[in-house]
């Protein structure tokens, strides 16, 4: 039963004890009227949301390695069938999704189960860089060629590679550590979630100057710094759990909020030069799952390395 | 048939339907939903009239996507409106037809056929339910987003007036199964649909049918 102790599974409890009090505090504000209407809404979806997430990480967590690698699979292909909706792709570029969806995204993530990282590190920047094209350019389509089978590798990057680096921590051996690296996922997921749900906690209430208006209309500078500097906190108050001495543990975190932050801007870029506001609507409250995503995106790579390579 | 209004159709519909009726019908709405991550944009909410959906057909799963996307209420009381040589030409694809989707199967070739799919359609919407409904007649294998609107659902607005006809859009789905193709690709699907209209007194029949594709074609914005 000790993964019922672990200090993943304290990261949950301290989590729904967080969920439960924000619940009661979002009810509060409806039922005496402080907000209302859609704000009220989205909130309560927002906080819903959260609770269903939280709940199946928890849930994965605890049912072990193999769970957790087949979930961020089935992220993959919801943030991958998102990323490909909006694109430019056409008739000619079926097949190369296909091997992308069925072929390439099930061999990633065997690649990152199995433990062959140098595979996994390989397969999609390079192999798929150089072959999906091969599949695309035998069907003689060749407006918009070299935008179609961008957009296709982008989205293989974005929703496939980069998300299979968060399973692939798991798979890491860390000299000297005393937890599993479930630990150090857990630790991940929340620092860059809590930078994201505190950059908009900041922006709302101290939010002055925008950051990047053409990009991106609800960032703000204070909710960018606020919510950066906040999360790495927490990050450095759980340098207990980590590998990490406390002042490393808050540099690492303002690392991977600086590329969570980085994703989010960048995702937003994509959406706004595709006239959508959000990825889908499979998250309530929160739009599509690459919206809950972009930041982990970004930041998951730079944290198995800085944990592979001991750049700490 | 007799049927009292939409509440006590449902109620029968769901009473008589066998079990592995029900379960194929669960599977299908279930993939549907999963695979395609369906939904539907703007759908009006169901009023007194008897409904003719109309949409642009571009794959087999045009009819499958529609139907799963309508509440369950809805859904139940809405039958497809096919092609009779395509869906009686095996004991499955007649099962399917009749029981799973109660499709209203119409003869196509107009030498050989008995019965006159119009009145055979506006029957159906006289006893109260909807259908959906095809208006190119076929499948759109054309680049175009819309073939030119066959006259037939001129006529069945007139065979039928107390029905409304609801335009949709089925959108992506022509890039999830492009013809040709056997695989699936997964994206996000959509029905959009628009309010509901019907042929003015003295508009002409031509009038109509560019005035009902116009409505269709003013949804078929990709961004969802």
């Amino acid at each position: 039963m000790s993964r019922f102790y672990s200090p993943s599974a304290f990261v949950f409890y301290g989590l729904f004890a967080f969920l439960i009090v924000a619940t009661l505090i979002a009810r509060t504000l409806i039922r005496r009227g402080k907000v209302g209407g859609d704000t009220a809404r989205n909130l309560m979806d927002r906080i819903w949301a959260w609770w269903v997430m939280i709940g199946v990480l928890a849930l994965i967590f605890t049912l072990g390695a193999t769970a957790i690698t087949v979930f961020f699979a089935l992220c993959s292909v919801a943030a991958l069938r998102e990323f490909a909706t909006i694109t430019h792709t056409r008739r000619a570029d079926h097949d190369a999704l296909a091997v992308a969806f069925y072929v390439v995204l099930p061999l990633q993530y065997l690649l990152v189960w199995l433990h062959v990282p140098i595979f996994a590190t390989l397969l999609i920047p390079v192999y798929c860089f150089l072959l999906l094209p091969v599949v695309t350019v035998f069907k003689g389509e060749v407006k918009d060629f070299l935008t179609r089978v961008s957009e296709t590798q982008w989205g293989l990057m974005v929703c496939v590679y980069c998300v299979s680096h968060i399973p692939a921590i798991l798979q890491l051996d860390i000299p000297g550590y005393r937890y599993s690296a479930f630990t150090l996922v857990a630790w991940l997921i929340l620092v860059v979630q809590a930078s994201d749900v505190l950059q908009y906690v900041w922006g709302k209430s101290l939010g002055r100057h925008l950051l990047a208006p053409r990009v991106s209309p609800s960032k703000t500078v204070e909710g960018l710094l606020g919510g950066m500097l906040s999360a790495s906190l927490l990050g450095m108050a759980l340098a207990g759990i980590t590998p990490f001495a406390w002042w490393q543990a808050g540099l690492v975190a303002l690392v991977v909020t600086t590329f969570g932050f980085l994703g989010g801007l960048i995702m937003s870029a994509i959406k706004r030069d595709r006239g959508v506001k959000d990825w889908g609507t499979l998250v309530q409250g929160h739009g599509g799952i690459l919206d809950r995503l972009d930041s982990l995106v970004f930041s998951a790579p730079v944290f198995l390395h800085i944990l592979a390579w001991g750049w700490l | 048939m007799t049927v009292c209004g939409h509440v006590k159709y449902k109620v029968t519909c769901e009473m008589t339907a066998t079990i592995p009726v029900r379960m194929a019908r669960s599977a299908l709405v279930g993939t549907a939903r999963a695979l395609l991550s369906l939904r539907a944009i703007d759908l009006p909410p169901p009023g007194a009239h008897p409904r003719i959906y109309v949409a642009n057909h571009v794959s087999h799963a045009d009819f499958v996507a529609l139907w799963s996307v309508l509440p369950k209420p809805q859904r139940l009381r809405t039958r497809p409106v096919a092609g009779a040589d395509y869906w009686q030409a095996s004991n499955l694809k007649r099962w399917i037809a009749d029981q799973v989707f109660r499709a209203v199967l119409i003869d196509r070739d107009p030498a050989k056929r008995q019965t006159d799919p119009v009145e055979t359609v506006a029957n159906v919407l006289r006893a109260g339910e909807d259908v959906i409904f095809f208006p190119e007649g076929t499948r759109n294998l054309t680049d175009a987003p819309l073939l030119p609107l066959k006259s037939g659902i001129f006529h069945l607005a007139h065979a039928a007036p107390m029905a409304e006809i609801v335009p949709a859009w089925i959108l992506n789905l022509d890039r999830i199964l492009p013809k040709g193709s056997i695989l699936p690709v997964p994206l996000n699907c959509a029905v959009r649909f628009g309010a509901p209209l019907r042929p003015d007194k003295d508009e002409s029949r031509d009038a109509f049918l560019i005035r009902l594709a116009e409505a269709m074609l003013a949804l078929s914005d990709r961004r969802i």
